[in-house]
């Protein structure tokens, strides 16, 4: 079977965006758009995830209302930034700011350059984000500023055949210690996409720790494009907890550029019915002295699909690295499949780097085992996924975010962690 | 409490257990004896409901149920309790966590409220000085990193949490250390009522020095070839087991 060529579809529903966007950058992401064909499984870094049928979809970037969102609240921070479609809700965010932190919402800064480093070529996702971005929040955090409370941006979709192009840009100045939490859910509608991005700088000796949750819809797309770039002597961490959505990509790219830096990548991905959910990193160690460590989960049940695809370069003179890297994966039903590939380049020779990915069911004595105390066989079950998701869940600090996620893992797969 | 009539299992194809019948009535207990390859494993597995095997002919009542017709877990509610010959190590399982689920599930079957944390402590802390489990691997993952000596006082701390109404013990005595063979002996001896039983499977005279078998049985060529009382045991001690196959013709 051949799949088709599918454009994404221009049709007159769509807004271009309203910010002030580098010109040069809008005219190239709207020749990318028109001239380049959403990926399909040709194209090898896309291999595994079919996409090309949202061009299928004539979408449209419209506002929407929800009256009550406490149930997409992760978190009973101070600091929660709201938005619905990709559009800044004024009503639902807070009118607090942080000491030591300046946030702009992207709409509002008064005809300011919205500064990208995001490539665009070739990159239709990025493109489209950059023609059709919505809104997005541009955060300051002030060197030297120790956030005690982390900062909380919702996203939520709502509507049919909605696209959200939605960005946010963090810089965190030098010794600083932030926290974000990211949340992504859809409240209601069929053939919704949020297609985000991200840029991230973290400065000399800062630390900056975010915790995302993806809990969309068995009929919403999500992709999520992360750019982070390291200075030296820095403290990176990322908890992606994907746990609902129809298509989900995430792409991480951590371009390490300075010495004595730490990055951790830890993710869980748990799937039923159709859903695919496609997990590709790249942590890039450009110079020496580095410490990357990078852990993703998966338990896939029915008819889901997951992919894996961690890259770790170390680059020629990047010596004493030590970069780890393991993707360990379930299969609760004959049908759901993984296709894992944990890859290290490298160039440098006095490197200390593994990498590793496994696949397997839930272990049959163990179940066995644990019935014959008198555990049922859903419970016995449970206990074991509970088991075995432990590590990626304690990577997670604050207690809120985990009493979350198991919230959400009991409500959609009755599992009680 | 048990009784077991022509019991015949296979496992990929090979019969391995050929008519086996054991009654047991409670307040009993009962010694299972036999060399090594003879069935005594499988036969506990069998009881405890592994699906592996296939029963072929006979028949199972526990209680007055048709225990074949019941699920592993639904067996340890009825009151069946197998302590395994080798116990797996679950990684990431917290032993209590997990014994408090169990006895909770089994609690809401018969509809009673389940435990409150206090009592629950407190039966810990009960049902682990009677066998002298160290407070800490009460806690920690199911086996792991435990000693062969540990895991085996580990079976029965769970079956003294689970005050099962029959318990079969398939060699809890191998890998115990002398002190840890009394200490586990008297375990199971002060469990020991008028309203529960025990099959101990062994291989030596010493533990049944211990838990004094009402009954002592020889499993062999996947039957039970020769029952007598605790006299049984010193005599296998003695001789071994050829004259029995010579009495059998095996
Ligand atoms: N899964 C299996 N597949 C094939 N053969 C099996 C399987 N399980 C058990 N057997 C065979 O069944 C026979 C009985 O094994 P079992 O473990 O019940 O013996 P046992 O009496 O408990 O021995 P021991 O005293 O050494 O513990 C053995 O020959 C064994 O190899
Ligand atoms: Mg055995």
């Amino acid at each position: 079977m051949t799949e088709q060529k599918n454009n994404f579809n221009l049709n007159s529903l769509l807004k271009e965006t309203a910010i002030n966007i580098n010109k040069e950058d809008k005219k190239n992401a709207i020749s990318v758009i028109k001239n380049t064909p959403l990926p399909n499984s040709k194209i090898e870094n896309w291999k595994y995830t079919r996409v090309s049928k949202l061009g299928n979809i004539n979408f449209e970037n419209n506002k929407a209302n929800i009256d009550n969102i406490s149930r997409y609240i992760i978190d009973d921070t101070k600091y929660s930034f709201i938005f619905i479609n990709g559009h800044f809700s004024n009503i639902h965010s807070s009118k607090k700011i942080p000491v030591g932190v300046e946030i702009k919402v992207l709409s509002k800064k008064n005809n300011e350059f919205v500064n990208s480093s995001l490539k665009i070529k070739g990159e239709i996702f990025n493109a489209i984000n950059t023609f059709y971005l919505n809104d997005g929040l541009l955060i300051d955090i002030k060197p030297g500023t120790k956030l005690e409370k982390p900062i909380q941006i919702i996203h939520i979709l709502k509507g049919d055949n909605i696209i959200s192009n939605f960005k946010v840009i963090i810089n965190a100045g030098e010794s600083s210690n932030s926290s974000f939490i990211q949340g992504f859910f859809c409240d209601s509608g069929n053939n919704n996409f949020c297609n985000s991005t991200s840029e991230i700088q973290v400065a000399k000796n800062a630390k900056l720790n975010i915790d995302k949750i993806q809990s969309e819809s068995e009929q919403s797309f999500h992709i999520n494009t992360e750019q982070v770039k390291q200075e030296q002597e820095s403290i990176f961490k990322i908890n992606t907890f994907t746990l609902n959505g129809r298509i989900v990509r995430n792409n991480l790219n951590i371009h390490v550029n300075g010495q004595n830096c730490e990055t951790h990548l830890n993710g869980a991905y748990v799937l039923k019915n159709n859903q695919h959910v496609d997990n590709h990193s790249i942590v890039d160690h450009k110079v020496e002295n580095c410490i990357s460590h990078e852990l993703y989960k998966g338990v896939m049940d029915d008819n889901s699909t997951a992919v894996f695809n961690g890259k770790v370069f170390v680059r020629k003179n990047a010596q004493k690295i030590n970069a780890f890297q393991s993707n360990k994966n379930i299969l609760l039903s004959d049908n759901a499949s993984i296709n894992s590939k944990p890859e290290l380049e490298i160039y440098a020779d006095d490197v200390k780097c593994s990498h590793g990915s496994t696949i397997g069911e839930l272990d049959q004595n163990s179940i066995f085992y644990l019935k014959t105390r008198g555990l049922s066989d859903k419970s016995a079950r449970n206990i074991l996924i509970s088991a075995f998701f432990q590590d990626v869940i304690n990577n997670i600090e604050n207690q809120n975010i985990k009493g979350y996620i198991s919230q959400l893992l009991n409500d959609r797969f009755e599992w009680n962690f | 409490m048990i009784e077991i009539k022509n019991l015949h299992a296979k496992i990929e194809g090979k019969e391995i257990l050929k008519g086996l019948s054991l009654n047991v009535n409670k307040g009993e207990i009962h010694a299972i004896m036999g060399p090594n390859g003879s069935g005594k494993s499988t036969f506990a597995s069998i009881l405890a409901g592994k699906e592996e095997y296939d029963v072929t002919n006979g028949s199972i009542v526990f209680c007055g149920e048709d225990l074949l017709e019941l699920s592993t877990e639904e067996r340890a509610w009825a009151g069946l309790f197998l302590a395994f010959q080798y116990p797996i190590e679950i990684p990431g399982v917290s032993n209590i966590n997990f014994l408090k689920t169990a006895i909770n599930e089994k609690r809401e079957k018969n509809g009673h409220e389940p435990i409150t944390a206090k009592d629950y402590m407190n039966l810990v802390r009960e049902k682990s000085k009677l066998v002298e489990l160290n407070a800490k691997l009460t806690s920690r993952s199911v086996n792991e990193g435990f000693s062969g000596g540990e895991k085996k006082r580990n079976e029965i701390f769970q079956m003294a949490m689970l005050n099962p109404k029959l318990s079969i013990l398939d060699e809890t005595d191998s890998g115990l250390d002398i002190d840890a063979l009394r200490i586990v002996a008297n375990g199971v001896n002060k469990l020991k009522n008028e309203n529960n039983a025990t099959i101990v499977i062994t291989h030596y005279q010493r533990l049944l020095d211990y838990i004094v078998p009402d009954f002592v049985h020889v499993l062999m060529d996947g039957r039970i070839v020769k029952s007598g009382d605790k006299d049984l045991a010193l005599k296998l001690e003695k001789n071994g087991y050829d004259w029995i196959k010579k009495e059998n013709d095996i």
